[in-house]
């Protein structure tokens, strides 16, 4: 099966194919397959066939090469890369061509991976449907009429119709967890800090963080190997020795570990019967792996939410104010409002025309909450609310090695269903954001499929810098159960 | 007329001496070609993150230091909010409510009152990036904008004093004090004409009318590219706000803060911009960085590094080197360079007094007329030291040596080679003697006069005896008359 990272390194080590077959391979898929979801919104064709075919050169004289050499990854639109676009998919960022590159794109290059393009993604990853994109909607490849989860849906939806074996996406309030549970694979947040932001286009810095997404937890960890790190040009980055992931995850045996269950979390309106259920037999499959479960409490849970939509419009208002017209981002050439004036009507017609609606809510509300007058009401209060989620998990890691429950309330939902209603587009972050706001890493699983044949995830939440226990768990899970083997039919 | 108190406070921004920008490797340099010295992160490109440059923190410490600030054990970096075309991010990164030095103070001289010294409070110092600069051209007809983002990210520390100063003249002497602490600490060029330090003024009138107390409204002050415009822009502004008052009787509880500029051609000052509503900043902490934790044992290594402030130079001048207040104050006053420059001359020669005269007259006169610096002077200060020492020793007279100062400053020689050049050789005692003896012989009615009790009758020999023998030494020639003459 070539859609798994590590079986495309053993082809590639035993000679099986090349990096070229590869990468073409991956090309066709794209070819193929894109037309129908928009998951891709840049294809760099040519320098990923130079980059394997000098893979293929390296491998045959022998010389060394990285970790992920000729492994074909896609990466989410707002990830800097100096040989493609980075669009944010916004008006606004059109024609970006970032003279720097990330420093993920830096680490996965050093390793020799195979850069295949650039995904979609909602407008500077706010939304979880991937339907405020400015490259329009991408679709769900288990099914074209449901959405794919957002922010990261495109890059979710690129490893799901198997164009690529793994893609890089950015969680800020659950964007790698919630599209992974809806395309059937494994994404995973790491701890803040943990992967360097440098060259991530911000939405909400203290919330961001890039991750990896593939089938698997094995995937997973060989991605996160490559990419985590100290990075010193990002103040936020975390000067701690990076494990082998990929070598922690080799035993099945869970005896020991203590799993905690939200109860409050499983009763939530809201929450589908089928994912409740997804939730109760995961739990059996970690009692039969050796581990005990308990009970947990999480007592401002009902706080995360509100908690999360004040924080990272406050710090959105503030990072998108760069795209002015004048710096960054589309101009305007509507004609000057004369109560205006030149440049403030330039200011005015271009942020009007470069970002869509999702973007300028946020921005309005971010820009309300931290005025004078408001501050203490919500930006301050929050702030203090964080302090008290962060201390729920403290406790909570003191009962239990992980924490186990839904990773969102359904499966993946129709196109369109909640776009007029950002209060319910808001709710599907209520089991992801909590991750965010304390800093811990989470990881969502496939755990099944509904009635209509949709995959459902399960998330687990770790102690920060606890991405190997995570991985550990995830892969013991995926040792006993088939999920993250199944594809998606005929849509 | 009632009477009225001046109320002035001053907000000034200095830039930190630091090799790169606050949060980037990029040069500081002043006038290099527009756009040159930007980098993504000074840019606030989409995606770059900024970093912390180490030597801006320690250096507004030390400013904070000096300044008699309290220096908190952390401090925070927070995002100022607004739209403008030099400002790339949105926002510029300042500190807010946790600024890096609070409630200072700066002791200056009081100009009411020679020998006294006044106190000015500071309210807080507080570090922050510079944004870029706009240049308008307007002049061909055009409406050209252009942006220059070189100063983008330049560390600047913001020193806000207390409304504490009470005259324009008590304004200069803050800014000259402040200017010397932060140039001598070597925090900071404050070179006005390059920017790296930028006042504004906030000034208003504290009236008494039958014994009621009025204030006029605030007015800040901008634009002002040098000491002496300050001094001129508030005490223009005092006289306008007086005659505002008179012909409207708006106080500060009916008319908002307003922001004018200062013309210096004109001599006027004239309004900007109503700050109908104050702006808002929307401040809140930057999440891109970490708050900084300033260690005890770290703002104690600082406060090691800062060897004296200009009020301890100049106590030390008077104790150490018996110099009057008033020429410690000249000396001082020229800055870290020319109290280094004093300091050795004085050691060389053993002779502080001279060393601060001959500064003061001959050296600052040759600054003066060459417009140059003490840094760039050519006669290194240990040469002029061993020229004075000769002074002190007798070895050569005044005149004398003005002549070896002179050929000093045009050739760069040392003093032995300067004497031989100028023909002065030293003269030995007895070849003074045998000269005395032989004007004597023929001026006898000198002799006559001196006996009689007019000594200054010698003084017509002097002259005489230079004119035999230009190295004669006048005061060894005159000693030399009268113990002829006593017998």
């Amino acid at each position: 099966m070539l859609d798994s990272v590590s079986a495309i390194l053993n082809a590639l080590a035993s000679g099986d194919a090349s990096a070229r077959q590869i990468t073409e391979r991956s090309l066709d898929a794209i070819a193929q397959t894109d037309p129908k979801i928009n998951a891709v919104t840049h294809v760099a064709a040519e320098a990923a066939l130079a980059t394997a075919d000098d893979v293929d050169r390296r491998r045959a004289a022998g010389q060394p090469l990285g970790a992920l050499a000729g492994v074909p990854i896609a990466i989410k639109d707002l990830i800097c890369t100096t040989d493609m676009p980075t669009t944010c998919a916004s008006r606004m960022l059109r024609d970006f061509v970032p003279p720097y590159d990330a420093t993920v794109i830096r680490k996965l290059r050093d390793a020799d991976a195979v850069l295949i393009g650039k995904t979609n993604m909602d407008e500077f990853a706010m939304g979880a449907s991937n339907e405020t994109s400015a490259y329009g909607p991408t679709r769900n490849p288990w099914n074209h009429d449901r959405i794919p989860g957002g922010s990261s849906g495109g890059s979710a939806a690129t490893v799901a119709a198997g164009q690529v074996p793994a893609s890089l996406g950015s969680d800020t309030g659950g964007s790698i967890r919630q599209p992974a549970s809806h395309c059937g694979i494994t994404g995973l947040k790491p701890t803040y800090g943990r992967v360097s932001r440098y060259g991530l286009v911000a939405f909400a810095s203290s919330l961001d963080q890039i991750g990896p997404m593939a089938w698997s937890a094995e995937d997973v960890a060989l991605l996160l190997e490559t990419i985590a790190g100290y990075e010193p040009r990002d103040s936020t980055s975390l000067d701690t020795p990076v494990p082998e992931y990929s070598k922690a995850i080799q035993s099945a045996d869970l005896r020991g570990i203590k799993i905690g269950v939200l109860r409050d979390g499983l009763e939530q309106d809201g929450l589908d019967e089928s994912v409740r259920k997804s939730v109760t037999e995961a739990m059996q499959v970690f009692i039969d792996l050796g581990a005990e479960i308990v009970d947990v409490q999480l007592p401002h849970s009902q706080y995360w939410v509100p908690t999360y939509y004040v924080i990272a419009p406050c710090e959105a208002s503030s990072n998108l104010s760069r795209y002015d017209g004048a710096h960054y981002g589309h101009r305007s050439d509507a004609d000057i409002d004369p109560a205006d004036g030149p440049l403030l009507s330039m200011y005015r017609h271009s942020r009007q025309e470069g970002f869509g609606s999702e973007v300028k809510r946020r921005i309005m509300i971010g820009t309300y909450a931290l005025s004078t007058g408001y501050y203490d009401a919500y930006y301050n209060k929050a702030l203090k609310v964080r302090r008290l989620i962060r201390g729920d998990y403290d406790a909570a890691f003191q009962q239990a090695d992980l924490l186990l429950g839904p990773t969102a309330p359904t499966s993946a939902f129709a196109l369109g269903d909640k776009l007029d209603d950002p209060i319910q587009m808001y709710l599907c972050d209520l089991y992801t954001v909590g991750a965010n706001l304390a800093g811990i890493p989470a990881i969502s699983i496939p755990a099944g499929l509904d009635d209509s044949g949709l995959p459902i995830g399960v998330q687990l939440q770790a102690p920060a810098l606890e991405e190997s226990r995570l991985l550990f768990a995830a892969a013991a899970f995926q040792s006993q159960t088939q999920f993250h083997q199944l594809r998606p039919g005929k849509p | 007329m009632p009477q009225y108190e001046t109320i002035i406070g001053l907000e000034v921004h200095v830039q930190l001496k630091t090799d790169s920008k606050l949060f980037c490797g990029c040069s500081t340099q002043f006038g290099a070609p527009p756009n040159s010295q930007v980098c993504p992160v000074c840019l606030g490109m989409p995606g770059a993150l900024p970093v912390m440059n180490r030597q801006a923190i320690t250096l507004a410490v030390k400013a904070g230091l000096a300044l008699n600030c309290n220096i908190p054990p952390m401090t925070k970096w927070d995002r100022k909010q607004y739209f403008y075309p030099d400002l790339p991010k949105g926002y510029q990164i300042s500190q807010y409510d946790l600024p890096i030095c609070a409630d200072g103070f700066l002791d200056i001289d009081d100009p009411a009152s020679e020998g006294d010294t006044r106190r000015i409070g500071l309210i807080r110092a507080h570090l922050e990036e510079d944004a870029g600069k706009s240049q308008h051209d307007e002049a061909s007809g055009r409406q050209d904008s252009r942006i220059d983002l070189n100063r983008c990210g330049t560390p600047l520390l913001e020193i806000v004093s207390q409304p504490d100063m009470r005259s324009s003249a008590e304004a200069k002497n803050y800014l000259t004090e402040l200017k010397l602490l932060l140039t001598h600490l070597e925090v900071s060029d404050c070179e006005m004409q390059e920017g790296s330090l930028r006042v504004d003024a906030n000034i208003n009138l504290h009236l008494d009318v039958d014994g009621k107390k009025i204030a006029t409204p605030i007015v800040e002050v901008k634009n002002m590219n040098s000491f002496r415009a300050v001094e001129r822009a508030l005490d223009y502004e005092a006289e306008r706000q007086y005659a505002h008052w008179e012909e409207t009787g708006q106080t500060i509880k009916d008319a908002p803060k307003t922001t004018r500029g200062w013309d210096d051609s004109r001599e006027q000052t004239f309004a900007q911009r109503e700050k109908e509503e104050s702006a808002d900043y929307r401040y809140f902490p930057d999440p891109d960085l970490l708050p900084v934790r300033l260690p005890r044992s770290f703002i104690d290594q600082v406060r090691d590094t800062i060897q004296e402030t200009p009020a301890q130079a100049r106590d030390r001048l008077q104790t150490q080197h018996g110099l009057s207040a008033y020429d410690a104050d000249v000396i001082v006053n020229q800055g870290a360079a020319m109290l280094g420059y004093f300091e050795t001359v004085a050691d060389v020669s053993g002779d502080p007094k001279r060393a601060s005269s001959w500064i003061q007259q001959d050296v600052l006169r040759t600054l003066k007329e060459q417009e140059t610096s003490i840094e760039e002077f050519p006669i290194p200060a240990k040469r002029l030291g061993e020229l004075l020492g000769r002074v002190r020793s007798g070895d050569l007279d005044n005149n004398r040596a003005r002549d070896v100062f002179a050929y000093l400053i045009d050739n760069d020689s040392d003093v032995d080679s300067a004497c031989t050049a100028l023909g002065i050789e030293a003269v030995d005692s007895g070849e003074i003697e045998s000269l005395c003896q032989k004007l004597l012989d023929d001026n006898p009615q000198v002799v006559q006069d001196v006996r009689g009790g007019k000594q200054q009758a010698v003084g017509r020999l002097i002259g005489q005896a230079k004119k035999v023998n230009p190295n004669a030494n006048p005061q060894q020639v005159r000693e030399t008359l009268l113990k002829l003459i006593n017998g």
